[in-house]
C-alpha cells in the first residue's frame, strides 16, 4: 500500500507567522462544521434520548426526571426480549451470509466471465430498489399458499414443503433471506474492487510456488481483503440494525410476535403504542450494544495502520 | 493494480471448472431476478387474474392499463394524478443533499487523511459511529430543530437532514479512498508553494472521480429510497416520492391494486435503477481505484 | 424552478377567480390516511362540499398502518410548530392531544348543529374534552359482523347462525364440504377484532364492559375469559393453515370466490363485496356475530382540528360544520360502508346492510350497548390495546397455550396501564 504519513506543516520549510498559524488551523477549521454537526445532531440528539428515557414520557416528550421506570418495564416485556434474541441471529447470519455471499460471488465474476457487466448488474440493482416495494413480492413468493411452494406444487413436486414464513419459529430466517438478497451485490462490488486492486505479481509468485487456487485465495488474498471487510462490516450493521421497512413489509413483526426487532420494537412503542419513554430507553440499549461491539471493532482497525 | 479480471488458480480452469462456475453464477442469477420478474408480472395483469391466478405464471391478457394508472391516475390521497408530479419533489431533494455531502465527505476525508492533527482517528471514530443512530430517535428532536430555523415543513428540512446524516458515510468512503492516494504527490505541491485547498482543487479533486462515482450512487440510492424523514419532514404536495408510492400501495381498508402497486413501484425505483445500471461500471471501477480498501 | 413559476402563476390565477370580495383565499390542510379507492371517494365528497362553499382542501395524506405513519407525521409538524388545520384521529389519541392543549374547541358550532343531541354518547369520552367538543366524528364502523357468501351456506343447507354453538355447527358442515370455514388474515388487528366479538357474545356487554373497558384483573383473568380463549382456539381449527399475514381484502376475496364460507371482519369488507360486484342479500349476507346482535363494538373516524389562533378559522368551522351536515354523513357513509355519526339521518341511501347498520345502532344506543372496539382502540388507550394484541396473537399462533392465557392477559394490561 501507498505511504500514509500526513504532512506536518513544520516539516516543511516556510515563514512565521499569522499566515502560518491559520494554515496550522484551517484544516481543522474546514473539518469543524460537520464535526459539530455530528456531535449536535447525532451525540447532542442521543443524550436527548438518554434523557426522555428517564422521564414519564408517552405521546410527546415531557421534561420530568423520574428515574430507571422505563428501563424496569422494558425488562418485563416478552416483546423485548424477542427483538434482542432476532436482532443477534438476524445481524450475525445477516453480515455472515452477506460478506460470505459477497465474496464468493466476487471471485467467481472474477474469472474472467464473459457475461460480467450484466451479472454485476443483476446482483446489485436489488439495493437499487426500495423494500416498502419489494416487501410484498417477496411476501408473496414465501407464503405457501400463493408463491414458491404452490407454483412447485402445480408444477408437479407436491412434496415440497416451505412455510418458514408463517412458522414462528422460521419467520426470522425468512428475514435473513430478504435482508441478505437486497445486499449481497453490493459487498460482492465492494469486494470485486478490493480483488481488482490486488497486486498480481503476489499472485503471480504464488502460483510459480505451486499453491493451489484454494490455498492462494485462503492465505493470501482474503488477508489482503482485510480494509474491505472493515467497510463491509459496518455498511452491514448499520443496515442490519436500521432494517424496519424490510421486516414490516415482509412479516409486519409476525407472526405474531416473531420477528420483532429492536428497530420495530422502538418505532412501535414510540410511535404507535404511546410509550415514548420505553421506546428511548430501548434505543439507549441499542446504542450501547452497537457500541459494545463497533467501538472495539473499530479501535483495532484503525490502531493497525498507526505508524 | 490489476487493470482487469485475472484468474487465479490452475490456468484459468478446465472446462468443467468453468461450467460449474457459469452454472453457479446463474443459479444465483435467477435466485436474484425472482422478485423482480414476480413484480413485473404482476404489473401487466389484470387484477382478477392476480388474485385467481398463480403468482409466477406470465399474464394471459397483457395490459399495460397498471401503467398508466399508476402514472397518471392512481390515487395518492383524494388527488387522483399518479406518481408522476412527486418526482420533481425527490430530484429537488436528492440533488442538493447528494451533492453537499458529497463535497463535505471529500473535504472531511482530505483533512483526516493529509491533514492529520492530534485526535484525528477519535474524530473520525466518532463521525463513523454516528451512522448507527437509528432514525426513529431522532425524528422528533430534528422536527423541533428544523421549526426553530423555520423550515419545519419543507424540502429545503429534507436536504438539512439527508446532509447530516449521510456524513458519517462520505466521510468514510473519501478518508479510505484518500488514505491510498500517494502522499508524495501531495507533499510535492506543498514544497511548491500550494495552500490547503489548491492541493485539494488541483491534485486530489481530478483524481477522485471514482470515489466520486460511488459516493454519489450510494447517497442517491439511500436518499431517494428514504421514507421515514419524507413523512414527517413535508406534506402534501412537497412529499417526494416515496411518500406517495406509500400511499398509493397501502391502504387500510380500501381495495388493493396489486398491480397498479407493482406498475408503481418499478417507476418509482426507475431512476436508481437507471443509476445502478449506467454508472454500474462506474462503480466498480471506482471501487477498484481504493475505496474501501482502507 | 419552471415547474415552481408554473405553480405560482397557477396559484394566482385561482386566486384571481375565486374573487375580489374575499381578502385572502380560504383553505384547510388536512392529514388523513384515506388514500385509496372508496376511502378516497368518499373524502372526495368533504373536498367538493368544501370546494362550494369557496375553501380550498390542501390534501396531506399518510397511509400505513392504520394511520399510524399520519401519527407520526402529526407529531413531527407539532413539534415543529406548524400543525396542520385538520387532521383524521381515531379514539384514544384525541385525549392525548387534547390534554397537550393544541386542539381547538367545536362547541359552537356544535351547539349550533345540535351535536349533542344527535351523536350517541359512547362517542362523548372520545369527542369531548372537559365538556368542550374537539372531535367532528364522521361515522361509526361496526366490527361484530359476519360476512358470509350465501351460494355456500344454501349449499350446506344452512341457516345464517345465531348462537355460538350454531356457529360451530355451520363451520363443522363447511368443513366437512370441503370449504375452508372461515377465511381470516393472519394479522394482530384481524384476529384482535375476532377477539372482540367473542369477548361479547361470551360474557355478553356486561362483561365486555368490565374486561375491555374497565380492564377488570378478576374479569381479565376469570373462567369467562378462559371461554374466550378457548373458544379463540376453537376458530382457529376452522381457519387454512396459510392465513399467517395475509392481507384483510384477500381474505374477503377468499368469501367472494366462494372458496371460504364466512369471514368476521368490520363493515368496511362490504366495499370489497361491492366492488367484485355482488349484491347484498343475493350474494352474501351481512349478520352480527352470533350472539351479539342487540350490541355493537364501534370504531369511529374523526376529524379535529388544531389551534390557529383564538378562534376556529372561518374554513375550519365550515369543515367541522360540513362533516357533521345530514347531507354529507349519508353521501359519505354511503360510499364507505359505514354507518353515519348522527342517528338523525335518514337510512334512504343506503343498501341493506346499510339500513341494518343503522338501525343496529339506534338500538344498541338505546340500551346502553353500544361499546367501543377494543381491537380498533375505542376500548382502551393504545398501550394497553397493543399489550392485549401481544398476547391475543401470540395465543393463536401457538406461542401461548389457553390455559395461560388468561392469566398472560391480566399481566400485559397490568404492565401496560
Amino acid at each position: 500500500m501507498s505511504s500514509t504519513t500526513a504532512i506536518s506543516p513544520a516539516a516543511i520549510p516556510r515563514q512565521r507567522g499569522a499566515r502560518v498559524q491559520l494554515a496550522d488551523l484551517l484544516p481543522r477549521l474546514v473539518l469543524a462544521p460537520s464535526f459539530a454537526i455530528v456531535l449536535v445532531f447525532v451525540y447532542g440528539f442521543i443524550l436527548w434520548t438518554i434523557y426522555l428515557s428517564l422521564t414519564p414520557s408517552r405521546m410527546m416528550p415531557v421534561y420530568r426526571l423520574t428515574g430507571f421506570d422505563a428501563y424496569h418495564r422494558l425488562w418485563l416485556l416478552p416483546n423485548w426480549y424477542m427483538a434482542l434474541r432476532n436482532i443477534a441471529i438476524f445481524g450475525c447470519l445477516y453480515v455472515v451470509f452477506c460478506t460470505g455471499l459477497g465474496l464468493l460471488l466476487a471471485i467467481l465474476l472474477d474469472q474472467r466471465i464473459r457475461a460480467e457487466g450484466a451479472l454485476r448488474t443483476i446482483y446489485l440493482y436489488p439495493m437499487a430498489i426500495s423494500f416498502i416495494v419489494t416487501g410484498t413480492a417477496w411476501k408473496w413468493f414465501l407464503n405457501p399458499g400463493l408463491g414458491l411452494e404452490k407454483t412447485l406444487h402445480a408444477w408437479g413436486w407436491t412434496s415440497f414443503h416451505f412455510d418458514w414464513l408463517i412458522n414462528t419459529h422460521m419467520a426470522i430466517y425468512t428475514v435473513v433471506m430478504a435482508g441478505v438478497w437486497q445486499a449481497t451485490g453490493f459487498c460482492m462490488a465492494m469486494f470485486l474492487a478490493g480483488l481488482r486492486g490486488i497486486d498480481g505479481e503476489i499472485l503471480r509468485a504464488a502460483q510459480i510456488d505451486g499453491a493451489s487456487a484454494i490455498a492462494t485465495y485462503r492465505r493470501i488474498v482474503i488477508p489482503m481483503l482485510r480494509p474491505v471487510f472493515l467497510s463491509a462490516v459496518i455498511v452491514l450493521a448499520h443496515m442490519a440494525i436500521k432494517s424496519y421497512d424490510l421486516v414490516i413489509a415482509l412479516t409486519g413483526g409476525g407472526p405474531g410476535n416473531a420477528t420483532e426487532l429492536p428497530s420495530t420494537f422502538m418505532y412501535s412503542y414510540t410511535f404507535t403504542r404511546n410509550e415514548m419513554s420505553v421506546g428511548a430507553a430501548s434505543a439507549v440499549m441499542m446504542l450501547m450494544t452497537i457500541a459494545a461491539i463497533i467501538v472495539p471493532y473499530l479501535y483495532s482497525e484503525l490502531r493497525e495502520r498507526a505508524r | 493494480m490489476r487493470a482487469d479480471a485475472t484468474a487465479v488458480g490452475p490456468g484459468g480452469g478446465g472446462a468443467l471448472g468453468r461450467a460449474f462456475i457459469y452454472g453457479l453464477l446463474l443459479v444465483f442469477a435467477v435466485i436474484f431476478l425472482m422478485p423482480l420478474f414476480v413484480m413485473l408480472v404482476t404489473s401487466f395483469k389484470t387484477l382478477d387474474e392476480v388474485h385467481n391466478g398463480n403468482m409466477l405464471a406470465l399474464p394471459q391478457h397483457w395490459t399495460i392499463a397498471p401503467w398508466l394508472d399508476a402514472w397518471g391516475r392512481a390515487c395518492v390521497g383524494l388527488s387522483c394524478n399518479g406518481i408522476a408530479g412527486y418526482f420533481g419533489n425527490s430530484i429537488e431533494m436528492v440533488v442538493p443533499a447528494v451533492a453537499v455531502s458529497t463535497l463535505l465527505g471529500a473535504v472531511n476525508g482530505y483533512v483526516l487523511t493529509k491533514w492529520r492533527f492530534p485526535g484525528h482517528k477519535l474524530v473520525f471514530g466518532l463521525m463513523l459511529f454516528g451512522c448507527f443512530i437509528p432514525f426513529q430517535a431522532v425524528l422528533i428532536p430534528m422536527a423541533r430543530v428544523l421549526g426553530l430555523l423555520g423550515i419545519g415543513n419543507s424540502i429545503l428540512g429534507l436536504i438539512l437532514t439527508h446532509i447530516v446524516y449521510g456524513l458519517g458515510f462520505t466521510t468514510l468512503f473519501f478518508r479510505n479512498y484518500y488514505e491510498a492516494f500517494p502522499t508524495e504527490l501531495v507533499r510535492a505541491a506543498q514544497i511548491d508553494g500550494a495552500g490547503f485547498w489548491q492541493i485539494f482543487r488541483r491534485i486530489l479533486l481530478p483524481a477522485s472521480g471514482p470515489i466520486i462515482i460511488v459516493t454519489v450512487i450510494f447517497q442517491f440510492t439511500n436518499i431517494w429510497n428514504d421514507f421515514l424523514f419524507g413523512s414527517s419532514f413535508t406534506s402534501g404536495a412537497n412529499v417526494p416520492m416515496t411518500v406517495a408510492l406509500n400511499n398509493l400501495v397501502n391502504t387500510s381498508t380500501g381495495v388493493r391494486q396489486y398491480n397498479v402497486d407493482m406498475a408503481a413501484a418499478i417507476i418509482a425505483a426507475g431512476p436508481t435503477l437507471l443509476v445502478y445500471i449506467v454508472a454500474g461500471r462506474y462503480f466498480v471501477r471506482g471501487l477498484m481505484a481504493g475505496a474501501v480498501k482502507g | 424552478m419552471k415547474r415552481r413559476m408554473l405553480l405560482l402563476g397557477a396559484g394566482m390565477a385561482a386566486l384571481l377567480t375565486v374573487g375580489v370580495a374575499r381578502a385572502q383565499p380560504q383553505s384547510v390542510e388536512v392529514i388523513h390516511w384515506w388514500t385509496s379507492g372508496g376511502e378516497a371517494a368518499a373524502l372526495r365528497v368533504l373536498k367538493q362540499d368544501l370546494q362550494q362553499q369557496g375553501v380550498t382542501w390542501k390534501d396531506a395524506p399518510v397511509a400505513g398502518g392504520g394511520g399510524a405513519a399520519a401519527m407520526t407525521t402529526l407529531r413531527a409538524r407539532v413539534t415543529a410548530g406548524s400543525p396542520p388545520d385538520a387532521s383524521q384521529m381515531l379514539g384514544y389519541a384525541i385525549q392525548d392531544w387534547a390534554q397537550l392543549g393544541v386542539l381547538a374547541d367545536l362547541t359552537p358550532i356544535a351547539t349550533k348543529d345540535g351535536w349533542d343531541a344527535a351523536i350517541p354518547k359512547a362517542l362523548w369520552p372520545f369527542s369531548k374534552y372537559d365538556g368542550k367538543w374537539i372531535a367532528a366524528p364522521v361515522n361509526f364502523h361496526s366490527t361484530n359482523w359476519i360476512w358470509v357468501n350465501t351460494a355456500d351456506l344454501d349449499k350446506l343447507g344452512m341457516k345464517p347462525p345465531t348462537t355460538w354453538d350454531e356457529l360451530v355447527t355451520v363451520l363443522d358442515k363447511a368443513k366437512a364440504a370441503g370449504m375452508i370455514p372461515l377465511a381470516l388474515g393472519g394479522q394482530a388487528w384481524q384476529e384482535a377484532t375476532i377477539f372482540d366479538s367473542i369477548v361479547l357474545t361470551t360474557g355478553g356487554p356486561d362483561f365486555y364492559k368490565k374486561s375491555m373497558m374497565e380492564l377488570d384483573p378478576a374479569a381479565l383473568d376469570s373462567p369467562t375469559m378462559l371461554k374466550v380463549f378457548q373458544r379463540m382456539a376453537t376458530l382457529r381449527g376452522f381457519v387454512d393453515p396459510n392465513f399467517s399475514g395475509r392481507d384483510w381484502n384477500l381474505a374477503t376475496a377468499m368469501v367472494i370466490k366462494g372458496d371460504a364460507l364466512m369471514q368476521i371482519m368490520g363493515d368496511w369488507a362490504k366495499g370489497e363485496f361491492v366492488n367484485a360486484h355482488k349484491v347484498a342479500g343475493q350474494d352474501f349476507g351481512c349478520y352480527r356475530f352470533p350472539g351479539t346482535q342487540g350490541a355493537v363494538t364501534f370504531n369511529t373516524d374523526q376529524f379535529v382540528f388544531f389551534k390557529k389562533g383564538k378562534d376556529l378559522t372561518p374554513a375550519q368551522a365550515q369543515m367541522a360544520a360540513d362533516i357533521e351536515s345530514k347531507s354529507f354523513q349519508s353521501a359519505f357513509n354511503v360510499i364507505k360502508g359505514s354507518v353515519p355519526a348522527r342517528t338523525d339521518v335518514p337510512d334512504t341511501a343506503f343498501d341493506a346492510c346499510g339500513k341494518k347498520g343503522i338501525a343496529d345502532l339506534k338500538e344498541a344506543d338505546a340500551h346502553g350497548t353500544l361499546l367501543g372496539s377494543m381491537a380498533h382502540g375505542y376500548a382502551n388507550p393504545p398501550a394497553v390495546q397493543n399489550a392485549m394484541y401481544d398476547v391475543i396473537t401470540r395465543h393463536f399462533n401457538g406461542q401461548l397455550k389457553t390455559e395461560d392465557a388468561p392469566k398472560a392477559l391480566a399481566d400485559a394490561v397490568a404492565a401496560a396501564k
